[in-house]
């Protein structure tokens, strides 16, 4: 690991382009991107696409098999489905770029930081993080919504105190790699304030670690989101997500089992996408992300 | 030696009363306090008052906090808000049992599958058995616990009915009533689990394969399972451990949604009740004790590391 991320940096500034160049030979990362990009297509334009109104309820359709007029069939209430899955991605989507960038740069200035600045108040500051990323995932999302109440700001400002630790962490980490060397000695030796040290010379260097750790993050959140909303705490009805459909027609599985099939291909396939390109941008990047 | 174990002790202890201010924090410092709780939104301002004074929530929260971790110390958390006259310690016990059964049955059977599978997938890298087990290991993980556990439910609950598709037995059940209840939670623990530890275990053999010592003894001629089994995969199970620990840890919160899923009357479940009842004693001592079972579980880890690692450990004891 040491190794891998020394050498990387001895190369030029086009890193970028380096990293597309493995990243697109890759099948498996590009399928990732592509079925990635169709999800925030689909969720953006969802309004445009959807043929029916998600919320509009047609008893005489309670529960009907997919048909030519609605191709996923209908739940319960008679809503088509089709038109309910097209923008059930939306909240947990928007929450979980959202989520994950805002843990990313907070997550990220505050490991580098620290590992920066290093001595007590690094050791305070880890402990504080350490706490955090003691109280499992899920556990701290339900204190902070019965603290907080349950509603899109509280659910990402949640997210972002569950998942920012986990990169302050990482961040530090890598920070540790450059901190001994030459460039920042002699940032430091021309009197540049820690903070310039920190954006100028340390963020630009650990922006790929941050780079695969929003990618896992985003994944984690979207998974994070729909289980909230499976929970009940989540997204609330009628609004359509797909967390929260499987959560309502999951008791009608045996009877109407396409309410609950097309929500499980979707919420699947956007966290098996997130996870392919998190796991293409490590490898292009040489950074093992399964450990 | 002495040192460096009592050093991590107090760390995690330290790590423990941080999470205590945390939860107390954000559960009773903040708005909508445990009075607007009990008596709901639209309550008269002098009845919330009154609550207040009875319920000693007018005192300063740092009072409070500290007759709360007094408490919690002496394993007293108080009585439950949606269940008047029950103490929380006491809906704890009754389903601890329960939880534990369930997460001692998913990690026996767990822990040495993604072994074995991640061992499988390490050595045959790239070839079809690896990519089966990585597909399928991805899939796994992409999935969520409660989408696993539907579709469990939907094969062998409702179309096969083997096995009870939710469970409908008291917590405080005999064991072998409560044991049919426990298969489909436990596989789909199970199943998320592999996932995450066996691509750990890969990833983490390939390394070690390719390692100068590997080749070295591969080049003194010693048999293949030999070098895989006394040279590569003690030195790659090392940096798993750690991880592994993770992943229980994080099954933690995984149980919350799967004893949800199929109503298995757990802490997990509990858990969700609380919340929605907004029952905040409870739901504050059910965050400390998986909080203090996370750090327990990374502690043992950490100590199993340094312990098995004599590398580690010397490099620790020299700074």
């Amino acid at each position: 690991m040491d190794a891998t991320i020394i050498a990387r940096y001895t190369t030029d500034g086009s890193s970028l382009r380096e990293v597309w160049r493995t990243f697109r030979h890759s099948t498996a990362a590009l399928l990732g991107a592509i079925i990635l990009v169709l999800h925030l297509v689909v969720a953006l334009a969802a309004p445009l696409l959807a043929p029916h109104s998600p919320t509009a309820i047609n008893p005489e359709l309670a529960l009907a098999a997919p048909s030519w007029e609605h191709p996923f069939g209908n739940d319960r209430f008679g809503r088509d489905l089709l038109s309910r899955v097209l923008p059930g991605g939306r909240i947990a989507l928007a929450i979980s770029l959202a989520g994950a960038a805002l843990s990313v740069v907070l997550g990220g200035f505050v490991g580098v930081m620290f590992g920066y600045v290093g001595g007590l108040a690094d050791e305070a500051a880890m402990r504080i993080v350490d706490a955090l990323i003691s109280i499992p995932g899920l556990l701290l999302l339900l204190v902070i919504v019965t603290g907080l109440g349950s509603g899109y700001a509280v659910i990402l400002l949640a997210m972002v105190l569950s998942y920012a630790p986990g990169v302050a962490r990482v961040a530090r980490a890598a920070a540790h790699e450059f901190v001994p060397r030459d460039f920042i000695t002699a940032a430091r030796a021309r009197g540049e304030s820690p903070l310039t040290v920190v954006m100028r010379e340390l963020w630009p260097n650990v922006l790929d670690v941050l780079l695969v750790e929003f990618a896992m993050r985003a994944s984690w959140i979207a998974l994070a989101v729909s289980g909230l909303s499976f929970l009940g705490f989540g997204v609330n009805p009628p609004t359509p997500d797909w967390g929260l459909m499987i959560a309502e027609n999951r008791s009608m599985l045996a009877l109407a089992p396409w309410g609950v099939v097309f929500p499980i291909l979707a919420i699947g396939s956007l966290v098996v996408a997130l996870n392919l390109v998190a796991d293409g941008i490590a490898r292009a990047l040489g950074l093992d992300r399964s450990r | 030696m002495l040192n460096l174990i009592t050093q991590r002790v107090v760390l995690s202890l330290v790590t423990l009363l941080i999470v205590s201010v945390i939860i107390f924090v954000s559960t009773e410092v903040l708005p909508g306090d445990v009075a607007t709780a009990i008596l709901g939104r639209e309550a008269s301002p002098a009845r919330l008052a009154a609550l207040r004074e009875q319920l000693g929530l007018d005192r300063p929260a740092f009072d409070r906090y500290l007759e709360w971790l007094g408490g919690a110390l002496r394993g007293e958390f108080g009585m439950s808000l949606a269940r008047r006259n029950t103490a929380v310690g006491q809906l704890i016990a009754e389903r601890l049992r329960n939880t534990v059964l369930l997460s001692a049955v998913a990690a026996a059977i767990g822990l040495p599958l993604s072994l074995a599978l991640g061992v499988i997938a390490g050595l045959l890298r790239d070839r079809v058995p690896d990519v089966l087990i990585s597909t399928i290991a991805l899939i796994g993980m992409s999935l969520p616990e409660f989408v696993i556990g539907s579709v469990l439910i939907l094969t062998f609950g409702v179309l096969w009915a083997l096995l009870p598709a939710v469970t409908v037995v008291p917590p405080d059940a005999p064991l072998d009533v409560l044991l049919p209840n426990l298969v489909l939670p436990a596989v789909t623990l199970i199943i998320v689990m592999v996932a995450y530890i066996l691509r750990m275990v890969r990833s983490s053999l390939i390394e070690a394969l390719a390692s100068d010592y590997v080749q070295m003894a591969t080049l003194k001629g010693l048999s293949r399972p030999r070098v895989v089994l006394l040279h590569a995969l003690p030195n790659a199970l090392l940096p798993t451990i750690n991880a592994v620990a993770l992943t229980v840890a994080w099954l933690i919160g995984g149980v919350v949604v799967v004893e949800t899923v199929f109503n298995f009357p757990g802490i997990g479940r509990l858990m969700v009740t609380a919340v929605e009842d907004r029952d905040l004693p409870l739901v504050q001592a059910l965050g400390l004790l998986g909080a203090a079972l996370y750090i327990a579980i990374n502690l043992g880890a950490d100590l199993l590391t340094l312990w098995l690692s004599p590398r580690l450990r010397a490099r620790l004891l020299q700074m």
